[in-house]
């Protein structure tokens, strides 16, 4: 049943299919619904990655080394933890300067060099042209095999003649028709796929389907599971040796080597770039592809080992080669339907790498390494053609084709000495040669063209010497002495002992002395010699990507240009509606009414130099522009000068912000003090309105009094004298009152009079109660004193300090109980200064009325009921004049337990000069 | 934004870890011919390994960003 005829209507429907999702996926994006913005579907474009190499080489791997084959999965797995800086670095930089391939990227990072655009696209063909080979290679032999179903039969390449003769050279000219329809149907400015994408996606669904198809049945259907394989396999001496890891050193440099070059593969192989980066939709896809795609890694990689073995088991002596286990073994098992899947599935994987490959490299070598000549070439006239996308799309469709040509003759005259695996590894070591330029580009500044050409270009020769011209002399095309001798008969250069260095696979060979040049070219070149001017501003622009915003570029620019002739180079190239559209957005974006308004300075020319960038490439992009705009180069001191500028801008608003910080604080600050200033205006309203309605009380009094005295002349003398008293006492309380005011009011502002001097503070208290001893008399209380301890000297002015002593006891004596009267004084040496401690016994002051004695006009007790006994400022003075010296005036009391007045006052110099500026003591005397 | 800082550091460490894991010399311990529950040692180990690596990427990518 699975004649000719059903295989190849198989894979056409199945190519047809492809088509058909393809041709969804384009539709969707045009109406806006893409269906591949999702991270799962980013990550199975990633599985591009697993090529027939994976599929059926993996296999024919393990059969010889084991467990071998599994490096080249676990390096893109520990690649992946680093995809959270990397990969989306470089997704970040080439979104903002619309880069469409890997040769683009270096071009662009080094100053956008057309030379490094061209090597890295020369580099990546010859390197590539194996691996394509190896697809070419697996498709042919697994459809030679499956056509003699049910009989497995090896085929035979060694008859078939070059070109017609050959069934591969058909297939690979089916590919690249299929390519060319996939890839370049039309020339679009950002190089995007939707459709292929989707259609990638679904190719990587179908080889994980068929793959673990294949194994499930070799496991479980032809074996009874995995323990049962590894018996047999265990009991055979020959498979023994491939369940374990050999003890030869060898063996884990192998395995190293291996993985670190996987890890760069999986990011510079021109079509995970393309994948990657230039195909994604948003960089947070990025966060679940850098799990989701090793998990797909890890599952296909399963039944890989169980397969090798069945393989071994089932066809004893090497009669069939182990890269076609998965397909021979559903056959000899006759089972047509799995033997088709897995067919399917092999050229799904096969042709799902040649599209995505051969679009990435057709693009470069049209945008970096042709267009660039071509355009160069004056006599072309190729910068005055009206429409050149025609040409573009041309190019990329030839390139295509030649490509695929490559491939197949290196499959011609190579592939046949190899096994799947091998081949696919020289290309590996070819695309590890772009990590020092690229990696070495995003993170080092100083990385110069020249290092990287230089660094370039000594890798990659020795990739060719020690490892791509060795594949054509094992093949028979080179002398195979070419290999013992190496050129000139020189021992030292035997193209796989390199210096006489020996014990390495060819492999690890070849990465080690590669990578060594080509590194120590690259950061030796790179720091021999200053680099140019836009080789600087680029390495700004990579380097500091993550720091700037997408409108960074156009300040390394100057000149002038024409709006008109802008849009029609745009439109030369994507045509002039697709260009007027373009640049209506962009005006739009800086707010402006339309294209006209779009003023033609530097960040319009930018603009559209990026817009071209994206559909010829950079390096092509900076000709078609320099061709109709007028500009001053910079000097390197202009671009430095610019950077400087730049991160001085970078600090001139930092410190900005700093200020606007300082200046709200203090906003904060100045409302504060308005409050508290607005507060205080009140209070001197209420003062004011306190002191008149104090002033007033008395003067009532007297006028009342004298005014009867006047009416009255006849009065008797004894009821005259009792009303003189009366107008006497009253004005000796105005008096009082208006001094204490006086007072206050001159210590408040700072202008009252001290005078400071040293004095004891034991005389002083014996002054103000001798002075006080009559009033104690007359009240009945009594009065003690306690001033025993040794008091040091004080500086303080004595009038004032007495005043305050005067003041405590006086108040002493008037709230003291009226019976039997006590009123102690007690001074003492302590930490925080002398203290005095004035208590009553008297009726004590409640909690709420401590705070309010302090305060101007206010008095314990109900002054609605009790007779004022005072006038109400004392306290406040005291207070003022012991806060003066530094000291402090509080009241501890509790309700019927009596009252203590205790002020503190600072015996050192140091406390008196803090509070007591120097201005006010000088003015004593 | 995918930048936070503190992800970006333990996925480092992960890759680390795994450069660790997946390498001579402790991949050496396992390279005998032993069989755990009838599978080489060293198969289930690299697997076992490389599984736990996903897994805890998975789980440092997953986390809300602190």
């Amino acid at each position: 049943m699975l004649t000719a005829t059903v295989i190849v209507l198989a894979s056409f429907l199945y190519v047809g299919l492809l088509f058909a999702i393809a041709r969804y996926g384009d539709k969707r994006a045009d109406a806006g619904r893409s269906i591949i913005a999702n991270p799962y579907i980013y990550t199975l474009s990633l599985a591009v990655y697993c090529t027939s190499w994976t599929f059926y080489g993996s296999v024919g791997r393990a059969a010889t080394s084991g467990i071998g084959f599994l490096p080249i999965y676990l390096g893109p797995t520990l690649m992946a933890a680093l995809w959270w800086y990397v990969l989306v670095k470089i997704i970040r930089i080439s979104k903002a300067n619309r880069i469409t391939s890997i040769a683009d990227f270096i071009g662009s990072r080094y100053g956008k060099s057309q030379l490094l655009g061209g090597l890295v696209t020369i580099i990546a063909v010859l390197g590539i042209v194996p691996y394509i080979a190896l697809q070419l290679k697996a498709i042919s032999t697994s459809f030679s095999i499956i056509l003699k179903y049910p009989e497995v039969v090896m085929p035979n390449q060694e008859g078939a003649s070059l070109f017609l003769g050959d069934n591969t050279f058909y297939i690979a000219m089916l590919l690249a028709a299929f390519t060319i329809l996939f890839g370049t149907r039309h020339l679009d400015a950002t190089e995007r796929h939707e459709g292929l994408v989707a259609a990638i996606a679904f190719e990587s669904v179908v080889k994980l389907l068929a793959f673990i198809a294949v194994g499930l049945f070799v496991t479980f259907g032809m074996y009874n599971g995995f323990e049962d394989l590894f018996d047999r396999a265990h009991a055979r001496p020959d498979l023994n040796g491939l369940l374990m890891l050999g003890g030869a050193s060898g063996n884990y440099v192998a395995w190293a080597s291996l993985t670190f070059v996987s890890m760069l593969a999986i990011m510079f192989l021109p079509r995970q770039f393309q994948v990657a980066v230039v195909e994604n939709v948003d960089e947070r896809h990025v966060a679940k592809a850098l799990w989701l795609f090793p998990l797909y890694l890890l599952a296909i990689n399963i039944f890989v080992l169980p397969i090798a073995l069945g393989g071994l088991l089932h066809f004893p002596g090497g009669r069939v080669d182990a890269d076609t286990f998965v397909l021979t073994l559903p056959m000899s098992e006759q089972q047509p339907l799995l033997a088709l899947l897995a067919f399917i599935g092999g050229l799904s994987a096969a042709t799902g790498m040649v599209i995505v490959e051969t679009i990435a490299l057709s693009t470069m070598v049209c945008n970096d390494l042709l267009m660039p000549a071509l355009l160069r070439w004056k006599w072309l006239r190729l910068t005055e053609r009206r429409d050149l996308s025609a040409l573009l799309l041309g190019i990329r469709r030839g390139a295509i084709v030649v490509i695929l040509v490559l491939g197949y003759l290196y499959f011609y005259l190579a592939g046949e000495a190899y096994a799947l695996v091998s081949i696919g590894l020289i290309s590996f070591t070819a695309v590890a040669q772009f990590a020092p330029a690229i990696i070495g580009g995003i993170y080092w500044k100083g990385g110069t063209r020249l290092g990287a050409v230089w660094g370039l270009s000594a890798g990659f020769t020795v990739w060719v010497y020690t490892l791509l011209l060795p594949s054509f002399a094992k093949s028979g095309w080179l002398p195979i002495t070419f290999l013992a001798e190496g050129i000139f008969g020189s021992e030292l250069l035997r193209p796989q002992n390199l210096f006489g260095l020996g014990g390495l696979d060819e492999i690890t060979h070849c990465i080690f002395w590669s990578l060594l040049l080509n590194i120590g070219c690259y950061i030796g070149m790179s720091l021999a010699r200053p680099p140019g001017a836009a080789e600087h501003s680029q390495a700004t622009l990579f380097v500091d990507a993550l720091k700037h915003t997408s409108a960074a570029g156009s300040q390394f620019w100057r000149g002038s240009a024409s709006m008109h002739d802008l849009l029609e180079l745009l439109g030369r190239f994507v045509g002039p509606d697709r260009a007027r559209e373009a640049l209506n957005a962009h005006a739009l974006e800086r707010r402006l009414a339309g294209l006209e308004d779009l003023p033609a300075d530097a960040a319009l020319v930018h603009h559209v130099e990026s817009l071209l960038a994206g559909a010829i490439g950079s390096a092509s992009a900076r000709i078609m522009v320099a061709s109709v705009v007028e500009e001053e180069p910079l000097r390197l001191d202009e671009v430095l000068a610019i950077i400087d500028e730049a991160s001085q801008a970078l600090a001139h608003s930092r410190e900005l912000e700093h200020k606007s910080r300082a200046l709200e604080s203090a906003t904060n600050e100045l409302r504060a003090a308005n409050r508290r200033l607005q507060e205080l205006d009140r209070l001197k309203d209420d003062f004011i309105a306190t002191v008149t309605h104090e002033l007033r009380t008395p003067l009532t009094s007297i006028r009342a009094f004298s005014e009867i005295l006047h009416d009255n002349p006849d009065l008797d003398t004894a009821q005259r004298a009792k009303f003189l008293n009366v107008v006497i006492r009253e004005s000796e309380r105005l008096t009082r009152l208006i001094n204490q005011v006086l007072d206050l009011a001159k210590i408040e502002s700072g202008n009252a009079e001290w005078r400071t001097t040293e004095i004891d503070l034991r005389e002083v208290i014996e002054d103000a109660v001798t002075s006080l001893s009559q009033l104690f008399r007359e009240n009945g209380v009594a009065l003690s004193v306690d001033a025993s301890g040794p008091l040091p000297p004080l500086v303080a002015d004595r009038d004032r300090l007495l005043q305050v002593l005067l003041n405590l006891l006086s108040n002493a004596v008037k709230f003291c109980a009226e019976r039997d009267g006590r009123v102690s004084v007690r001074a003492r040496d302590t930490p925080s200064g002398l203290r005095v401690d004035v208590t009553d016994n008297g009726t004590g002051i409640s909690a709420q009325d401590q705070a309010l004695i302090f305060e101007k006009f206010r008095q314990s007790g109900d002054t609605l009921t009790q007779k004022p006994a005072g006038s109400g400022l004392g306290l406040a003075i005291s207070r003022q004049i012991i806060e003066h010296f530094g000291g402090r005036l509080w009241v501890s009391s509790s309700a019927g337990n009596g009252a203590t007045f205790s002020f503190t006052l600072p015996t050192e110099v140091g406390g008196l000069a803090q509070t007591a500026p120097g201005g006010e003591l000088s003015r004593t005397g | 934004m995918i930048r936070s800082s503190l992800k970006g550091q333990r996925l480092i460490a992960l890759f680390l870890l795994g450069c660790l894991l997946l390498n001579y010399p402790l991949i050496s311990l396992f390279a005998g011919a032993a069989r755990i529950a009838g599978i080489p040692l060293l198969y289930a180990y690299v697997f076992f390994a490389w599984a736990v690596l996903i897994a805890l990427m998975a789980v440092v990518v997953g986390r809300r960003s602190e």
